[in-house]
């Protein structure tokens, strides 16, 4: 599968296609069907038919085992996070519409800005979970080698 | 009626074969027939989730699993007769249940008379994102989404902590 030469060069050709894809649906998720989950998984399809293709160890050499492993607790504290930033600028646990102070007057928030961020923000964290969460099950299947 | 039709071929053929090579690939079949089905219903995130995760990741990751197992399933020990009882029971249950539920689409049903209505009337004004699901799903139901990704978090540690190797990192 490796000296496949059609296999390597269409692999080539797609993945950056499948990447950009992948931050299409998270970035214009507000907009048209698509988030983090969805997005999520398409770019970790990318690393994985990378790693199809053109072996584990080339794969792990681009996205390191460390880093997915990592990703999966951070994308979770993203979250967690913008809950708690929210509490610390007065408003309950996740409420977007205290995230940003308006300039003029002193004491309010700009929400619907506020949500814009929170959202943002949000799905961003649920993008690097679901990665690193999915490459991290497929690179612990592939790593174990077949068992005799 | 087609997709549904194809949706119960694909099943019995995933009951009947032992390949399980096979039943992999049918099921990611059935997976995009999911989503078609979804698009019908209008529910294009859910069709996207379904056809990214289920015929998409799922499908890879079965696979992996199968390349470490052995690919013909072995004939069943016990006989089928209990488990049989058990998904007709629940089945029918199920379908008991659903005899309760309003007709789908009427406007007069909970779904519809609750919360949903303020989604659709409020959401571009309160946050100003076009697409409701999203405004939905991270903002008025934050909560519930910071649980899903508790859950993946959940699921990755899980196999981590069954499959890692923590000699060699």
């Amino acid at each position: 599968m490796i000296l496949d030469v059609i296999l390597r060069v269409a692999a080539k050709m797609f993945i950056p296609f499948i990447l950009m894809f992948g931050l299409y649906v998270q970035l214009h998720g507000d907009f048209g069907p698509g988030g983090g989950f969805q997005a999520g998984v398409i770019i970790a399809a990318a690393v994985i038919l990378y790693a199809i293709v053109f072996g584990k160890d080339a794969a792990t050499r681009v996205v390191p085992k460390w880093a997915v492993e990592q990703m999966v607790p951070l994308g979770v504290l993203i979250f967690a996070g913008v809950g708690v930033w929210s509490m610390i600028n007065g408003g309950e646990y996740l409420n977007y519409n205290v995230l940003l102070h308006a300039g003029e007057p002193i004491g309010t928030y700009d929400a619907v800005h506020g949500q814009h961020w929170g959202v943002f923000l949000v799905e961003i964290g649920v993008l690097v979970t679901v990665t690193g969460t999915m490459l991290t099950i497929f690179y612990s299947f592939t790593g174990r080698g077949r068992p005799q | 009626m087609v997709l549904l039709t194809l949706l119960a071929a694909i099943t019995v053929g995933i009951i009947r074969t032992r390949n399980l090579f096979a039943v992999v690939v049918l099921s990611g079949a059935y997976s995009f027939l999911m989503a078609s089905v979804m698009i019908i219903l209008d529910a294009v995130d859910v069709a996207m989730t379904e056809a990214s995760v289920g015929a998409g990741i799922s499908t890879v990751l079965v696979l992996g699993a199968l390349y470490l197992t052995k690919i013909h399933e072995d004939p069943p020990r016990f006989s089928a007769a209990i488990p049989l009882i058990v998904c007709v029971a629940t089945g029918a249950m199920l379908i008991y249940g659903t005899w309760d539920l309003p007709p789908f689409g009427t406007a007069d049903q909970p779904v519809n008379i609750h919360v949903g209505a303020h989604y659709i009337a409020e959401s571009a004004r309160e946050t100003d994102i076009p697409n409701i699901v999203t405004a939905v799903l991270a903002s008025y139901r934050g909560f519930d989404t910071l649980g899903e990704v508790t859950v993946v978090f959940t699921a990755g540690i899980g196999v981590l902590l069954l499959l890692k190797r923590w000699g060699d990192a």
